[in-house]
């Protein structure tokens, strides 16, 4: 870059190494250069809704200013601040293999915007050599090339600026800066050198031309430049800018405003250190600076008396190192302050996670025997003096953490008594985590009667389900995988439907020679191989769970409805496959057209229409089966509402009123189905209550709870947008399917019923459009029936509405394992199984992301995957509620 | 007697394996710009076609199925047909399984037939030959404990492990490296490929260490 290299040499310019804070990804580095701020981890939580910038930064106060700010390049900025260009042409960067197209859309606006000068900030940001990067790697012959062509662009816009200045009194600024560097590979994300080190220059006619060290220029933070650039604007210093003034820079004006400025900068650091630090007045920075600004008061004293200007100058060099070291120490204890990640509390965090789960991990042996008894030892006397110990040392760890540490901790700050009672828990787990190991360990080898040579009784699809589990967690570490995580769920209920159709198929052609139709083999031998395994045992997952032997099921069942259980498992899978093209979600192939789009474009409204009434029926037919009368009228009077509200917002329409211009709330409509929903859930509890009360009678009870279930099946109809209503009449077909030719007939055991409901329900999630990002969640599911915002209800309806899938199914599976009661222990081993299954994901993917803090994509793909986790995490604790409740009754009842 | 069988499953084997090699590298001494990624297609059908050949070949000079009954022409024209019926209806349920899978239903679809013929080829070309249209038998030695010959187990492991490495194959398609091979259904077909060629090389292998624990009824 021979220009460049002229003026950093030669010309009026002050030369920087900036220093980037990790993450090194465009968007919070942009943030960096503009508010003088550190963005973290719960600082893009925060503006999740709102990707427009919501702080203080140069930008709003030159807007605020009056003053005329041009853009053209990244779209990222348009994004960040939309509305505050008076003219721009935003760049989409997510087309890496495209360099010159990029940078071409930029340079075009060039000669005319120079010429005009009706702008006071003008912004380029150039993409191109970021995605050579991308694509070829640092060494590559391209970047020389576009070197030279930003070269030759800095040219143009020096001396058109040089030759502009003439006319104006003002000098102009040129500020040359990158947003992040470059890694050996080409990306960036991380925090290595090549990363992090970015060029900033200066370039100015109001600047010295001074011969000075260029080899070695200083290393200054990113965040300076904030700082910097409202000073030299005129503008006041972002409010939440960390950065201090580039003292080179002001170098050159008088004594009197080079004060000035670091008296600016210094008040406001130290203001934005009073809101963060409760103990600000000890913090050295705030000393030195009241120390200063003492001296300072003393210089203008004499600067006004006109003394000796000698004395005037010495005493001014003084004041200054002052505010200069005031400055350093300042920023770099408020960097501290927000760029740090939480270690502490993150640990605690995991470590009180790891161990619920290493507890689970440890009783699955005991929670899965026949009782299901799932003792947790609380009270052995040999580990209560380990307890104390744990308790002892915990404390220590916690009072020297918290008093070493400088930066905020969100677990130091809480009070005493919460982080005591965090303590005592955490050493509470350790504690029996150990004694169950011992138990296990010395234990192991008395009880191993009657269960198991666990290689032998392994069939296809407990192998499959395992190896699903697994694979799954393990993809959770790839972000790929986590953005197209229904990809992968997808993939496992495609191959869980191929396995059931070869245990169908073996269970009813192995044993007796009936004529096999055609084409039956190849299927069969790719169901082999999708259970990964051959000769399992058949006849096992027969006998599965039960003592005696049963009568051989091909014995049964006979004629059309031995076909229809061949059948159903490839029923699914087309069901599976239909509902599949209905939401693209994910990244990659988010763009690709689906049925949903197609239905939702107002040219086929009628044919949205008869496909919700049709998917409204079916719903009902499905569900009225199981429900006393009462609820049968209230689920039909309600799906009908549910259809009238749909009508009466104006998403559907009826037959006779085709194009109906009034579109309302239907607040009135909502409310109508509220009102049955409520009514059949309360039908449901009161039939469950009163089953635990008389103890009457074992059918009274799958009644309630099959009214529970329709109730949330009622609600979920009324929350799915219209082209989302096929959803859940597939959803109930399937349940109806599974339940009436695969479970009951193959008589799997509860807990790989629980798995595959588990699998469906995660499946379901992805199905109704849901991504792991967060701006694919149907917000106006919170609103249906309100008037305006109202928080508590609007959160909770969204949250149903998102997990609707999950929580249908595990309802369930509630209803079946209780309906089906052929060992009593049913519905604690799903529970333990549910709970087990849940979390074998999270602690995996907590543990993950905490040490991949610093990956490129944390905040776009891990951040908004963890809080779907959390919130799924918290549903399935309710689910977990309401097993154990039901389990309860059943202990009650007999 | 057992061990020389073990030897010539091994010879045919690398036989096989030397198929796929050839169908890699002989293409391009006469097509222009062959090459795999590039003419994925191309190298399909041909390695397609090579496999074929070789287990024709192998089937009519080593004739493992020892039931040499003497049958007249229109019975080997019969089973011949059968077999070319047998085979395009396994192709096309595999089409069907791929599609239920999230294969695209109307665009790629002749990739999607191709991945199809491959993997038919890998696992049903063998079957046929070995077996013939023949379902029972099929059924036989796909269920437990069914395998009456080495020829049969061996038929048994290559043919789940070509399953398995199409299923394998699967997986990097979401993956965002961007390379040519993620591309539908390159990852697929390679998988398959290299699938059978473990198996290929794989069942020898194990059925010479279980030699000893393999009895089969017929010796």
């Amino acid at each position: 870059m021979p220009y460049t290299t002229y003026l950093v040499e030669k010309g009026a310019s002050h030369s920087f190494v900036a220093e980037a804070k990790p993450p090194t990804v465009t968007m919070p580095r942009i943030k960096a250069l503009m508010t003088g701020s550190l963005p973290g981890f719960v600082d893009v939580i925060r503006n999740l809704n709102s990707p427009a910038l919501l702080e203080d930064s140069v930008i709003r106060q030159a807007k605020a200013a009056g003053k005329r700010i041009v853009f053209y390049g990244d779209e990222t900025w348009v994004k960040l601040f939309p509305k505050h260009f008076v003219e721009y042409d935003g760049t989409t960067s997510f087309f890496v293999s495209d360099y010159t197209e990029v940078d071409n859309n930029v340079t075009r606006h060039l000669d005319k915007v120079l010429k005009r000068g009706d702008w006071d900030i003008l912004i380029l940001h150039y993409l191109g050599l970021d995605h050579i990067g991308h694509i070829s790697g640092p060494n590559s012959p391209l970047i020389g090339q576009k070197l030279s062509e930003m070269d030759s662009v800095l040219m143009k816009i020096h001396t058109s600026l040089q030759s502009k200045e003439r006319e104006t009194p003002l000098p102009n600024l040129l500020v040359l800066c990158g947003d992040h560097g470059m890694s050996e590979t080409g990306s960036h994300g991380a925090s290595s050198t090549e990363e992090v080190n970015t060029p900033l220059i200066l370039i100015s006619s109001a600047f010295e031309r001074k011969p000075g060290d260029i080899r070695h220029p200083k290393h200054v933070q990113q965040t300076d430049v904030a700082a910097t650039l409202a000073i030299a604007l005129g503008l006041p210093i972002p409010k939440d800018s960390v950065g201090s003034l580039l003292f080179p820079v002001v170098e050159g004006r008088p004594m009197r405003e080079q004060l000035r400025f670091l008296h600016l900068n210094t008040v406001q650091l130290s203001k934005l250190l009073q809101e963060n630090v409760p103990s600000y007045e000890k913090d050295p920075g705030f000393e030195q600076f009241k120390m200063s600004e003492r001296l300072h008061g003393n210089w203008i004293r004499l600067y006004l008396e006109e003394k000796h200007s000698e004395v005037l100058f010495n005493l001014g060099s003084k004041v200054l190192r002052q505010y200069l070291d005031a400055l350093k120490t300042l920023s770099l204890s408020l960097s501290a302050q927000v760029a740090q990640y939480d270690i502490y509390s993150m640990m605690v965090g995991t470590v009180v996670v790891l161990e619920v789960l290493t507890l689970l991990l440890l009783s699955v042996p005991q929670a899965l025997r026949r009782k299901a008894e799932l003792e947790v030892p609380l009270s052995s006397p040999g580990f209560s003096l380990l307890f104390y110990l744990v308790i002892l040392v915990l404390s220590a760890v916690h009072v020297i953490v918290c008093t070493s540490a400088e930066s905020s901790c969100y677990f130091c700050g809480l009070s005493w008594l919460a982080a005591g009672g965090v303590m005592v828990l955490a050493s509470a787990l350790l504690c029996v985590t150990v004694s169950v190991l011992t138990n296990v360990l010395v234990g192991g080898n008395t009880p191993r009667k009657n269960p198991v040579h666990p290689s032998s009784r392994w069939s296809e699809l407990d192998l499959l389900i395992l190896l699903g589990t697994a694979g799954h967690v393990l993809s959770l570490g790839a972000s790929s995988f986590v953005e197209e995580e229904h990809q992968t769920w997808y993939f496992l209920v495609n191959t869980l439907c191929l396995a059931l159709s070869q245990e169908t198929y073996r269970n009813y052609f192995l044993g007796d020679d009936g004529e096999p139709p055609c084409g039956l083999c190849v299927e069969q031998g790719h169901d082999g191989a999708t259970a990964a395994w051959q000769d399992g045992p058949g006849c096992d997952v027969l006998e599965r769970d039960k003592g005696h032997g049963s009568p051989s099921t091909s014995e049964v069942l006979r004629g059309r409805e031995k076909w229809m259980v061949l059948a159903s498992p490839w029923l699914i899978l087309a069901c599976c496959r239909l509902l599949r093209s209905l939401n693209q979600t994910g990244v990659q192939w988010a763009h690709r057209p689906d049925l949903g789009h197609w239905l939702t474009s107002s040219d086929h409204k009628a044919e949205l229409s008869v496909l919700a009434a049709l998917s409204l029926l079916i719903v009902f037919v499905l569900v009225q089966r199981g429900c006393s009368p009462v609820s049968k009228a209230a689920l039909a009077l309600g799906l009908l509402g549910v259809y009238c509200y749909r009508a009466a917002i104006g998403s559907v329409r009826f037959p006779w009123r085709p194009d109906s211009k009034d579109i309302s709330k239907g607040i009135i409509e909502a409310r109508f189905v509220y009102v049955f929903v409520l009514g059949i859930l309360f039908t449901g509890t009161k039939d469950l209550l009163k089953s635990q009360v008389i103890a009457a009678d074992f059918k009274l009870k799958t009644v309630g709870l099959w009214e529970i279930y329709s109730g949330l099946v009622l609600l979920a109809a009324l929350l799915f947008r219209p082209h989302n209503l096929p959803v859940l009449a597939f959803s109930l077909l399937i349940q109806t399917l599974m339940t009436k030719f695969i479970w009951k007939p193959l008589r799997h055991d509860a807990a790989e019923i629980t798995v595959m409901h588990y699998w469906f329900g995660q499946a379901f999630f992805y199905f109704q459009g849901n991504s792991n990002n967060i701006a694919t969640v149907d917000i106006s599911a919170g609103f249906v029936g309100l008037d305006t915002y109202v928080e508590i209800p609007a959160v909770l309806l969204t949250a149903f509405g998102t997990y609707a899938g999950p929580v249908l199914w595990a309802s369930h599976l509630v209803h079946f394992l209780s309906s089906e009661t052929r060992s009593g222990s049913a519905l604690s081993h799903a529970c333990f199984c549910y709970a087990l299954i849940c979390s074998i994901p999270v602690s995996t993917y907590i543990v993950l992301v905490t040490s991949l803090r610093y990956h490129l994509f944390i905040w776009s793909v891990f951040s908004p995957k963890l809080l779907y986790e959390g919130m799924h995490l918290l549903i399935t604790a309710a689910v977990c509620v309401f097993f154990t409740a039901m389990d309860q009754t059943r202990l009650t009842q007999s | 007697m057992k061990d020389n069988d073990i030897k010539r499953l091994l010879y045919t084997h690398l036989l096989c394996i030397f198929s796929i090699i050839l169908s890699v590298f002989i293409p391009s001494l006469f097509l222009e710009n062959f090459s795999i990624l590039e003419t994925h297609l191309t190298w399909l059908c041909i390695c397609s076609g090579f496999v074929t050949a070789v287990n024709l070949v192998l089937y009519l000079v080593v004739k493992p199925n020892t039931s040499s009954k003497r049958s007249s022409l229109s019975h080997k024209v019969t089973r011949f047909l059968k077999c070319c019926i047998y085979f395009l209806m396994s192709c096309f349920s595999f089409h069907v399984i791929f599609v239920l899978y999230g294969a695209p239903l109307i665009e790629l679809a002749l990739e999607t037939f191709l991945f199809a013929v491959i993997l038919s080829t890998f696992t049903t070309v063998p079957c046929l030959c070995l077996l013939g249209p023949n379902l029972k038998a099929w059924l036989r030695v796909f269920s437990r404990n069914g395998v009456t010959s080495i020829w049969e187990n061996s038929l048994q492991i290559t043919t789940i492990s070509s399953f398995v490495g199409a299923w394998l194959g699967a997986l990097p398609i979401p993956l965002d490296w961007e390379r040519p091979w993620q591309v539908w259904p390159i990852s697929c077909t390679l998988g398959a490929t290299f699938g059978y060629v473990a198996g290929l090389v794989i069942s020898p292998l194990w059925i010479y260490w279980n030699r000893k624990q393999l009895t089969y009824k017929n010796n």
